[in-house]
């Protein structure tokens, strides 16, 4: 038993990402050594904010890491995933406009409702999503397929067809920036979901019962788990961030356009969890692997664009290097990497040893 | 000897990340003949084996077939080779029929009749009086059964060295003859084979000679003659075996006469027949019967893991509804599966959240155990049942069987039960474990915890069970107490009357 342990044993599970991102910064500032500044620029309304790559990496992110979180979980409990998550987030979003449509004035008040509206109705299709999978057994991909298919036709017609505008400070505030805080706003909510994730693992059962179902499901329902239940659970988690990431998305243009509103987002929020290093079969999970996934996807898309690639090629460009990653990631290469580090450590020794004797 | 031996193994090593699992271990096995490896849990057989059959590479050694050094870089290499097994657990696709799943992988080319092989596996199985057809899905089938089925697809493949890992585990004593008809046969076609069990009485039965194991490393090779069970048994645990005797000997099995703890009259479940039944407080019995005899299911329905359709249950005196397990646990009764791998284990969770699983949920989805008293719990059992793990952080899938079995029991332990159903506890775990186990469920009685034992040992039920309930064909057939617990009774009961003309 060597007391050294390989870079891959210090890093654990989130090795790829980190390593990942950590590949994405070098070739960065070796490409441009200015890349990453961060300046304080004057937005619209005067505000002293934060700006440069780094920052709209990081925000640009937002809504894929709040998604990835609720991925995480569906993934781990139902061992597969829900590819709905940007047709709901479009009618969490329609609901949201919809509800500051119909007030006179927006105000603080009525955007916690529009939120509040936004969040039930993201959570009903999380759980009709839930119901599918968890009481009638349907795999995932299948079961979230419907709402995937339909999700933004209800999302049109809910405003009626239109892609209405609304214009506020306050939803300034919750796309963008809140006066006196230089740090955009979706960032720090991204950081307080996973403080509440952080709680919810603390002070409930969910990490220990989610685990287990995905795990073991026959075993956990014999140790009493209402295996139903955690399922239908984690797609009502799910909801919640649905409901978070499409309000964001709305609050940043002021308006909804159910067409476009977090379009192909689902499969970045899978990947995400994937580059995250959790298993899309279900069981262990670890919730920081798949925000750090989801700013590696991001900083990918955001380097791509700096380079000036044009926006047409950038998803073959994502492509490769996603291969590269999910390839160096799998159990084959890590096996194959494994061996080889301790080959060499083997070799390593006996060659000390050698010398030793011939010393002597 | 002059002639080379079917299958030298030559000072095998194998190194997992701390622990050296196989050191400089011999093998030699002669065709012709039925050779038992022996040891105990952890004691390297598994390991020898899967290297044998190119699961795991050898950090050292050599194996030699028929005079020839081969390399085993893979399961392929292994078949090739001849050398085919048939593990303890089943590793064939119950989704597949049982004819594609005797020929899966095989196929020379991409074009098969399917008749050709279907028909082909029909006349192997019924050859070796296997009760399967080849085109019924082999997840249809009983476990033994599938077991069978295993077999016979090692069989057609003409192998030189068959590896038997447990495979008498989930079969009856008729399914058992079967196998060891099947094997004395193979023997006189010059097959050797590598018999692993732990069944004690089997390796007289069958085997020619004995290699025994113990902690990775070799203790000896035996002819059978020469080694008396007692002795076999002390070479596989490293200690002289006093205790093994005494338990059955001295230890007084106290038939309870206390306060009945739970009754059930016309109980049944999607998988038991209605039956009536009770256990007192602080008594041991056991279910006893063949094969699909429905004693799993009865206990099941005890435990609401089936769906139960009727009866009136009372706990203590009182009426209670049990449909789900946790009702069974929130009325204090606890159950330990037959399926370690899959009804008991999780298994990439650590051994310490698998000890406080039932515990965890007892208390509820909104009161986490902390991970303090977690880690607590987790040493406390650890040490109390002598589990043998790295850490409590290991994950329980890499503990040996019977350790696992030993945390899933911590696991009940820890929620303080009232009633322990213990399904096949002892199942393909060592003779040390087993007699752990015994004693633990001696203790428990006496501290005043009801128990049901099952076990397909009958001598291990007569050793601690102060009542057995008979079971035949789903039905309780008898009920056997005093005197009239030994073995002779019991088979008397299990066959019951027309036992002759039974199937």
């Amino acid at each position: 038993m060597s007391k050294k342990r390989s870079i891959g044993q210090i890093l654990g599970p989130l090795a790829i990402p980190l390593i990942a991102i950590g590949i994405l910064v070098i070739f960065n500032l070796i490409r441009d050594p200015e890349f990453f500044s961060i300046v304080i620029k004057h937005n619209n309304d005067g505000n002293a904010v934060l700006a440069g790559n780094l920052i709209s990496i990081v925000n640009g992110a937002s809504e894929l890491a709040i998604l990835a979180m609720g991925m995480t979980i569906v993934t781990a409990a139902c061992g597969g995933q829900d590819i709905s998550v940007g047709a709901a987030a479009a009618i969490a979003g329609s609901m949201f406009v919809k509800v500051l449509k119909s007030v006179q004035e927006i105000t603080g008040v009525t955007v916690v409702l529009a939120f509040l509206a936004a969040c039930v109705i993201a959570m009903i299709f999380g759980a009709f999503n839930g119901t599918l999978v968890a009481v009638f057994k349907i795999q995932p991909m299948i079961a979230t397929l419907i709402l995937y298919t339909c999700g933004r036709s209800i999302a049109y017609w809910i405003n009626g067809g239109a892609t209405p505008s609304v214009e506020s400070s306050i939803l300034n505030a919750w796309g963008s920036f809140i006066p006196g805080i230089p740090i955009p706003t979706p960032v720090l909510i991204v950081i307080l979901m996973a403080i509440i994730f952080g709680l919810l693992f603390k002070f409930t059962s969910l990490r220990l019962f989610t685990q287990s179902v995905g795990i073991n499901e026959s075993a956990a329902k014999l140790n009493g788990i209402n295996a139903t239940w955690i399922k239908l659970l984690s797609f009502i988690i799910l909801g919640v961030c649905v409901a978070v990431a499409g309000t964001i998305g709305v609050s940043r243009l002021g308006l909804i356009n159910h067409e476009t509103l977090l379009l192909d987002v689902e499969m970045d929020t899978i990947l995400a969890v994937a580059i995250g290093g959790n298993s899309l079969g279900g069981g262990r999970f670890r919730l920081s692997g798949s925000i750090i996934g989801a700013y590696v996807i991001q900083m990918l898309t955001i380097t791509l664009y700096a380079m000036k690639v044009p926006s047409t090629d950038v998803k073959a460009y994502k492509a490769i290097v996603i291969v590269i990653l999910v390839v160096i990631g799998s159990p084959v290469v890590k096996k194959k990497f494994s061996k080889f580090v301790g080959d060499l450590r083997r070799k390593r020794a006996a060659r000390s040893e050698n010398s030793e004797k011939g010393a002597a | 000897m002059q002639e080379a031996s079917l299958l030298e193994l030559r000072g095998i090593e194998k190194r997992f990340p701390g622990v050296l699992a196989l050191n400089n271990v011999d093998f030699t096995l002669q065709s012709g003949e039925i050779h038992a490896l022996m040891g105990e849990n952890g004691a390297g057989k598994s390991t020898l084996i899967k290297i044998l059959t190119g699961v795991y590479p050898m950090d050292g050694g050599s194996v030699t077939v028929e005079g020839k050094k081969v390399h085993i870089a893979s399961p392929q290499d292994a078949q090739n080779n001849g050398i085919s097994t048939v593990y303890q657990e089943i590793t064939l696709c119950p989704n597949l029929t049982v004819a594609e799943n005797m020929y899966i992988g095989r196929d020379k080319g991409l074009m098969v009749k399917q008749k050709d092989y279907e028909k082909r596996a029909d006349e192997i199985l019924s050859q070796l009086q296997i009760p399967a057809r080849a085109r019924q899905q082999l997840g249809n089938c009983s476990l033994a059964v599938q077991q069978m089925v295993a077999i016979a697809r090692a069989v057609d493949m003409q192998c030189k060295v068959l590896i038997l890992d447990e495979p008498t585990s989930s079969l009856d004593d008729k399914e058992v003859n079967m196998l060891f008809s099947l094997m004395r046969d193979l023997k006189a076609r010059g097959v050797g084979i590598i018999f692993v069990t732990h069944f004690l009485e089997q390796v007289y039965e069958v085997c020619d000679r004995i290699t025994v194991l113990r902690n990775g490393e070799l203790v000896g090779e035996y002819l059978v003659e020469d080694l008396p069970q007692v002795q076999l048994v002390a070479k596989m645990m490293g200690k002289e075996l006093e205790e093994l005797n005494s338990l059955s000997e001295t230890e007084e099995k106290k038939s309870a006469t206390g306060e009945t703890f739970y009754e059930a009259e016309d109980l049944s479940s999607s998988a038991a027949f209605p039956f009536n039944y009770s256990i007192k407080k602080g008594e041991v019995n056991g279910f006893t019967g063949l094969l699909g005899s429905g004693r799993s299911e009865s206990v099941r329905a005890i435990f609401g893991a089936d769906k139960v359709n009727s009866g009136t249950v009372k706990v203590k005196g009182k009426p209670v509804k049990i449909n789900k397990p946790i009702d069974a646990m929130k009325n204090g009764i606890g159950y330990l599966a037959e399926d370690r791998k899959r009804d008991g284990i999780i298994s990439e969770l650590s051994v310490r959240e698998n000890i406080i699983l039932a515990m965890q949920v007892m208390k509820g989805f909104w009161r986490p155990i902390s991970r303090s008293e977690q880690e607590a719990f987790a040493d406390e059992y650890i040490k109390a049942l002598n589990i043998k793990t790295a850490s409590r952080e290991t994950p329980i899938g890499s503990l040996s069987g019977g350790n696992q079995q030993k945390v899933i029991l911590a696991r009940w332990l820890l929620t303080h039960p009232e009633y322990l159903i213990l399904d096949e506890p002892t199942r393909g775990i060592d003779v040390g474990t087993k007699l752990e186990i015994q004693k633990l469920v001696l203790k428990l009685a006496e501290d005043g915890v009801s128990v049901t034992f099952i076990s397909s040992e009958v001598e291990e039920m007569l050793r601690t069970c102060s009542r057995l309930i008979v079971m035949r064909d789903r039905h309780i057939v008898g009920e056997l107490t005093g005197s009239d617990l030994n073995q002779a009774q019991v088979m008397k009961t299990i066959a019951g009357g027309e036992a002759k003309n039974n199937e």
